[in-house]
């Protein structure tokens, strides 16, 4: 075992050269941030410092969506069930197309019960579902959102039980029942289908908000693509949905061009990484390609497979485009300089080893 | 329809408070060393989880940001070497120590966000976060521009500093700020804290930290901290945003383009459905003139 201060210390006197080491270890750190030879190599020097440049350590500061794959799922079941009610509602009082009415009014009874089912398991529990229905308070989306789906979900309830009484009872008091809840399935299903956007418009992730003015008609058109697409898929050929299919289709291929023609560095996520290439999936799928094959379809023989194809590429780019925001709105949030007003200089710059990014970023669960 | 919409935008009123009540922090990270014991005193008194031991590499911030296990936070900040700056010498970086907290906004994006009333303003002005009534739907974690609420999702609900309004009903202060061993955080009513901030600012501007600067955002729409501090430096450094905005004020946007969007779906579902009307009935004389003949 050694002493310290072992025989040689004690004698040590401070001479020139020992001096010159000293200041040569200074040079070496204010030079390059670190020293070589003996001591310590700390991983990741030289030390990562604060600036305007860097903002803390590049730590972000915004708190990513904690939302679990219920949500955007929920934000495509919902709106196509919304949809569903208002072209319920049409088909029975306008166009007298008694079976599009009814799979409409199923597909909105279906798409309410399983909106609940899937906000509650993002929540955990049955009981904190109703803790939604506490309160009512216009300045939450989400607290709008709420009585929305819920009252919506009792009137469509309601709407298609009293039709099925009608096919065996056909009395006045049922038929009343039956076409004010279907009429207020349908004003309800207006705001159903496209709140969604106001949610994550109106909120602090920068990508969410930039796109706030576009985002409620962009959702509420998705909701109506998925919702016409599944009518057609059920078998029903009124040629209005298709018109309502290329209204869609038209408006998500104008989003699509919006976006890809922004440079604003808000966008990137829309287009880079993986959130870049879900959003771009789904664009392609609920815009141009459905848009095209509609069309073709109002001209073709071949109409009916046209439609069905087109359907099936709507749905999956509705369900797509939601998962595509949410991936973009998790990318936003990790990108520190966005709520800093930082420029973005990534190119020149080095990554920190991931191990320590890892151990800042995500605390361990307590 | 127009008061609906104001509703919807203007934040919610608190005719009950008074502004003699109202209480805040003033952190003034001039004066504070580093010894994380406002984030022990915050853990130990509100019995908040560890959030595990990591070392991070920048400097000694091992936690890196507030989340629903740290509601105190001390910022180190490692810059680089500005001479001259009152007190700070051509041969050290600049290593300054900051207490970061939620900020209590006077407009707070959390509390309007929060469907279930779970977040309420108390009597101190300050935002406390009821956790018996929190559903745990993470719409708040994404309505705060500070990134300070979080959901535990062990737990399944969210969590922030309480402003230890259970400490302050019986008159005592919050825990952090009795632990806190220079008066770097200070407790107080918030307007004379105000007054304070603005003479300890004059001070060190006197002794020639001209970087020194209170970082309040009166002027966004969050209209103002009731936690604040003095910074040196750009308060970026401090992940501090310039220019916040609660979001709330995207609000008439995005009702706007849901009106739209909806008035543009029935007009169209109205005009296809008529047309299709017509074209069924067309057809259906085309069909009956063809069985008559
Ligand atoms: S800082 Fe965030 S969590 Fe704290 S009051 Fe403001 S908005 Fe709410
Ligand atoms: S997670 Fe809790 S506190 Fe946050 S908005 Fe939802 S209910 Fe309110
Ligand atoms: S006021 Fe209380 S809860 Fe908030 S940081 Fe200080 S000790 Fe923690």
């Amino acid at each position: 075992m050694s002493t310290w201060p072992s025989e040689s210390q004690k004698q040590r006197q401070p001479t020139a050269t020992s001096e010159a080491r000293l200041h040569e270890l200074r040079s070496q750190a204010e030079r390059k941030g670190r020293v070589e030879h003996v001591g310590v190599h700390p991983e990741g020097a030289p030390f990562p410092r604060a600036s305007v440049e860097t903002g803390y350590y590049g730590i972000p500061l915004l708190k990513q969506p904690p939302w679990t794959w219920e949500i955007p799922l929920y934000f495509a079941v919902g709106g196509a069930a919304g949809a569903a009610a208002v072209i319920a509602a049409l088909a029975d009082w306008i166009a007298d197309d008694d079976k599009l009415a009814q799979d409409a009014r199923w597909i909105a009874v279906g798409g309410a019960a399983l909106s609940s089912v899937l906000l509650i398991s993002d929540l955990g529990r049955p009981k904190r579902f109703l803790g939604m229905l506490r309160v009512f308070k216009l300045q939450s989306p989400m607290s709008v959102g709420a009585w929305t789906l819920t009252a919506f979900g009792s009137a469509a309830g309601a709407a298609t039980f009293a039709k099925l009484l009608r096919s065996r009872y056909d009395w006045l008091p049922i038929r009343i029942v039956g076409e004010i809840s279907q009429g207020m399935a349908a004003l309800l299903g207006l705001p159903l289908h496209n709140y969604t956007g106001v949610l994550i418009g109106a909120s602090a992730v920068p990508v969410w908000n930039k796109n706030v003015k576009t985002l409620p008609v962009h959702f509420g058109m998705s909701g109506l693509q998925a919702g016409v697409s599944v009518l057609e898929l059920m078998g029903n050929e009124n040629a209005a949905l298709n018109w309502l299919g290329i209204l869609a289709s038209a408006f998500e291929s104008w989003e699509g061009f919006n976006i890809e023609s922004d440079s604003n560095r808000v966008l990137t996520p829309l287009k880079r990484g993986r959130s870049g290439f879900l959003t771009r999936a789904g664009g392609v799928l609920s815009g141009p390609t459905p848009l095209l094959l509609r069309l073709a379809a109002v001209f073709s023989k071949n109409s009916d497979s046209l439609r069905k194809l087109a359907a099936c590429c709507g749905i999956a780019g509705s369900v797509l485009t939601r998962y595509a925001w949410m991936s973009a709105g998790r990318a936003s949030t990790k990108d520190w300089r966005l709520p800093l007003e930082v420029e973005d200089k990534r190119p020149q710059e080095k990554p920190l080893p991931a191990r320590m990014v890892e151990a800042v970023r995500e605390p361990r669960r307590a | 329809m127009s008061t609906f919409i104001h509703a919807m935008n203007a934040p919610t009123e608190n005719p009950d408070i008074h502004s003699s009540h109202t209480t805040g922090f003033f952190t003034d990270s001039t004066l504070c060393i580093g010894c994380k014991a406002c984030e022990v005193a915050c853990k130990e008194w509100n019995d908040v989880p560890e959030d595990g031991l990591n070392l991070s590499g920048y400097s000694y911030d091992n936690t890196g940001s507030l989340s629903f296990s740290t509601w105190r936070h001390v910022k180190f900040v490692e810059g680089e070497i500005k001479p001259g700056d009152g007190g700070n010498s051509g041969n050290h970086l600049s290593w300054e120590f900051s207490s970061d907290v939620c900020k209590h906004c006077e407009v707070a994006g959390c509390l309007e966000a929060c469907p279930t009333g779970a977040l309420v303003r108390t009597e101190f002005g300050s935002v406390f976060l009821q956790p018996d009534v929190c559903n745990g739907c993470g719409y708040c974690t994404v309505n705060c521009p500070f990134g300070v609420v979080q959901r535990n999702e062990d737990d399944g609900r969210a969590f922030k500093c309480t402003f230890c309004t259970d400490r302050q009903k019986v008159g005592l202060e919050p825990a952090c700020a009795t632990a806190c061993p220079t008066k770097s955080i200070m407790f107080g009513n918030l307007e004379e804290l105000r007054e304070h901030a603005q003479s300890r600012l004059s001070d060190l501007h006197g002794k020639g930290m001209k970087d020194a600067q209170i970082y309040d955002p009166k002027d966004t729409s969050v209209k103002g901290l009731h936690a604040f501090f003095l910074v040196r430096g750009d308060p970026r450094m401090y992940n501090l945003p310039p220019k916040p905005e609660v979001p709330i004020v995207y609000q008439k946007d995005a009702w706007r383009s849901a009106v739209i969007g909806s008035g543009a779906f029935l007009l169209a579902a109205l005009i296809a459905f008529t047309g299709s009307r017509h074209s069924s009935r067309s057809q259906r004389k085309v069909s009956a003139r063809r069985s008559r003949a």
